[in-house]
């Protein structure tokens, strides 16, 4: 039960508190070594993959396009080193699909600096001449989501936007390369809020920090703009408090309307790695090369946040890292959401914020019981689902009665139902397989 | 490096089913052990008995219906050492023998095992021998009689299908003159003479094994909802709408019924609230559904012990209360979030 007068920090109704494992958010950034070769897809982000415009046998700069955005919902590639291009092909990514990728082998004596350049004066440009520069920077979402920046900045005409909500909420548990650019890159954050509230035209924009990283809250309060359009706000350490539904409810007691989107509300909301690399690309005229990402988990002898370059194969990252030998599963992004991969010869793309590599699996060693009905799911889950019904009604297969009566489609995935029920039943899991089967069945 | 593939999430909490019932039945202990005090062997052999007979039940549904065994859920221990705590501390103990197996074969296996079935096993076991052996059931024994260390209760070592001997003749051999065999409920209801609250709150008078001290109970019941093994809301429900009801009736006619506080300590409305309301396998799981469902419990509580044949009246109203969980459940969903109606302006 939340108790009004001993609560400080803002949040949302229901979540769980999960151990945190922050450990390297008071690791610096580093930087890694060029893997000898780099895999770089043409689809890092939702929408239509580039266009590849190099060959086989081309030598490529670092930072020179190598594929352009093919139509609106799409974003140009950019050669994450100086090389030469072995191969253009189908590869597989770490969803396990093969996709179009451009493999580059680095030249290693190359001294990778980005040669290709062109500084932009962002005060002097209009809203559309500012649209088409975040396109070719080729930023997408950098929380994960990939969504391309340039069209989420760029809401519907008939919304006005009213505020501008930064997630730096970093709610999963071992990553904290958020934290640390929150920390460390300050100055392009700020820099890349203004462009985005350029752009979006919202007057005011409020920066949602979780209260375990009071050194980022204290570094963005330094920096902020003596006008108080930018505000920051610290929020309770709570998962999924990152959600886009969950963190404008925290930090504006607004509510999404189901099905809908935050722009419908006023409000856009971007992670704050994005318009942190917004602010840094954009004024230099450069396009996404590299990220910071965290490399963690019990089964890494030096974790850390490290920027690493685009199309890194993992095996590489792991080995920087110095994995363990006992590392069974690997995991992209936090452990609440994020996927496991099948081969470590995946690349690190633009979406990914962390590789984790766990010995063994705390889930897979739990027996499982039937449901107690014991309600802690509901009690948990951030849309005010009901996971307990849902899932006695996926073990009979009624997914159809699961979306038209219990609002399954409202669902977004979080775990919370999975991660608390003690007997150990795979409820999102389930939900996932039932929105998978329902949406077969409508597209059928 | 073979790697392992498995969705999200990847962390689980550290909950489990085991874990809770553990510390259902870690919290059950003390009450237990004071009953034992209170009565000695009779009410010692009383729980062990049955608690056996619940797990052998169990174990030997387990075996006929081809699973493995769920002994170690511990949830067959705790319907067990709920049952043998509300019956009578000399209650014959083939009696709590059949009590025990109709609790887990006709109360739970049948149904389909934990989780799944509708009512309270302990309660169904309960009102089996509360229709079987009325007079056994309502026959009580003094609390700390000299020799309840040394010796049974004759009742308690009935034979087998046999009907227990009349007990007038022990208790006054104990040395207890005052003895009326009755519970401070029916002494109320028949005789209109009510215990005062300090007896209750110790437990210090006539009652079944385990509802006796309400501030024992109580205390365990918060172990449990602090340690967020218990919704607390069940028996806050439960007690606070039993109070309120009885509020009422004593703001109507104070001669005739009892002060609040007497209908919230006596007889086994605590346990019931704490304990036995509170299963959560048949309580609601919608946070509205559980309030809903602890206020019924409560109200129809008292009805039962002002209006019933009954003097007790927990039972039914958890068992009632229990058969309409399904309908609570349905017409309690939480509001999705984002679904909340705007304001029209």
């Amino acid at each position: 039960m939340r108790l009004p007068f001993f609560h400080r920090a803002a949040t949302f109704e229901h979540g769980i508190h999960p151990v945190y494992h922050k450990e390297t958010g008071a690791l610096p950034i580093r930087r890694f070594p060029f893997a000898p070769k780099l895999i770089v897809p043409l689809s890092q982000h939702i929408g239509k993959p580039a266009l590849c415009c190099v060959s086989v046998g081309q030598e490529v700069l670092r930072g020179e396009v190598i594929a352009t955005a093919d139509g609106t919902m799409s974003l140009p590639v950019h050669a994450p080193a100086t090389g030469v291009v072995e191969a253009i092909g189908l590869m597989p990514a770490a969803n396990g699909k093969m996709v179009e990728s451009v493999t580059i082998r680095v030249y290693e004596a190359d001294g990778q600096e980005v040669r290709v350049s062109a500084p932009r004066d962002i005060e002097a440009m209009d809203k559309e001449e500012l649209l088409a520069a975040i396109q070719q920077t080729g930023i997408s979402g950098l929380g994960g989501a990939t969504f391309p920046a340039h069209v989420k900045l760029n809401p519907p005409a008939d919304a006005v936007i009213d505020t501008l909500v930064v997630n730096g909420a970093e709610c999963e548990p071992f990553l904290t390369c958020d934290h640390r650019v929150m920390v460390e890159r300050t100055q392009d954050l700020i820099r890349g809020i203004r462009i985005a509230m350029k752009v979006s035209g919202a007057p005011r924009t409020v920066i949602g920090v979780e209260d375990n990283k009071p050194d980022a809250i204290a570094a963005i309060r330094a920096a902020l703009p003596a006008d108080g359009s930018i505000t920051v706000q610290a929020l309770e350490t709570k998962y999924p408090q990152g959600a886009e539904d969950t963190i404008i409810y925290a930090l504006l007691g607004r509510e999404i309307p189901a099905g809908q989107r935050p722009a419908s509300i006023g409000v856009l909301v971007n992670n704050v790695m994005t318009l942190a690399y917004l602010g840094r690309l954009l004024p230099a005229g450069e396009g996404m090369v590299e990220r910071v990402l965290t490399v963690a988990g019990p089964a890494v002898k030096k974790p850390g946040n490290y920027i690493v370059p685009i199309g890194t194969p993992l095996r590489f990252v792991l080995e920087q890292a110095g994995a363990r030998s006992s590392a069974k599963e690997i995991i992209l992004g936090g452990p609440m959401m994020g996927m496991t991969v099948s081969s470590l010869d995946v690349p690190v793309t633009k979406g990914t914020s962390g590789v984790l590599a766990f010995a063994e699996s705390t889930v897979e060693a739990q027996r499982t019981y039937a449901c107690i009905k014991c309600g802690e799911c509901v009690n948990v889950c951030p849309k005010f689902l009901n996971p307990s019904q849902l899932g006695l009604l996926a073990a009979k297969r009624e997914y159809e009665l699961m979306a038209e009566q219990f609002n399954l489609d409202r669902c977004f995935e979080c775990g919370c139902c999975s991660y608390v029920c003690p007997s150990h039943i795979p409820l999102v899991q389930q939900f996932r397989i039932a929105k998978a089967v329902n949406r077969e069945k409508a597209a059928a | 490096m073979s790697m392992e593939l498995r969705t999200s999430p990847h962390l689980i909490s550290d909950r489990s089913v085991e874990r809770i019932m553990k510390h259902v039945v870690l919290s059950l202990l003390p009450i237990c052990a004071f009953s034992v005090w209170q009565y000695g062997l009779s009410a010692l052999a009383l729980l062990l008995v049955v608690t056996a007979t619940c797990l052998l039940t169990e174990r030997l549904l387990n075996r006929a219906s081809g699973q493995a065994s769920t002994l170690n859920d511990w949830s067959a221990t705790i319907t067990g050492i709920l049952l043998g705590l509300t019956l009578p501390p000399a209650f014959p103990l083939w009696m709590g023998v059949v009590a025990g197996f109709v609790a887990m074969a006709i109360g739970k296996a049948l149904f389909g095992g934990l989780g799944n079935n509708v009512f309270n096993p302990a309660l169904i076991g309960r009102a089996f021998v509360q229709a079987a052996f009325p007079v056994a059931i309502t026959t009580w024994v003094p609390a700390f009689s000299a020799q309840r260390f040394s010796e049974f209760v004759p009742t308690t070592l009935t034979a087998p299908l046999m009907m227990p001997p009349d007990i007038v003749g022990w208790v006054k051999q104990q040395g207890v003159d005052a003895f009326t065999g009755a519970t401070p409920l029916a002494r109320w209801k028949f005789e209109n003479v009510t215990a005062s609250a300090h007896d209750l709150l110790t437990g210090v008078v006539t009652a079944s094994a385990g509802e006796t001290s309400a501030i024992l109970i109580l205390l365990c019941g918060l172990y449990l909802a602090a340690r967020k093994f218990m919704d607390w809301r069940i028996p806050v429900a439960v007690l606070a709408s039993a109070a309120f009801t009885a509020w009422m009736f004593q703001l109507y006619d104070p001669t005739h019924y009892p002060a609040p506080t007497f209908v919230l300590l006596s007889g086994g409305l605590m346990l019931g609230a704490v304990y036995m309301a509170t299963d959560m396998a048949t309580s609601p799981v919608t946070p509205v559904g559980v309030w809903i469902y602890g206020a019924v419990i409560g109200v129809v509580t008292v009805m039962i012990r002002y209006f019933g044949g009954l003097t007790e009246g927990v039972m039914y109203a958890i068992l009632l209360g229990n058969a309409l969980t399904p309908f609570i459940d349905r017409y309690t969903q939480p509001r999705v979030f984002g679904t909340r109606q705007r304001r029209k302006s």
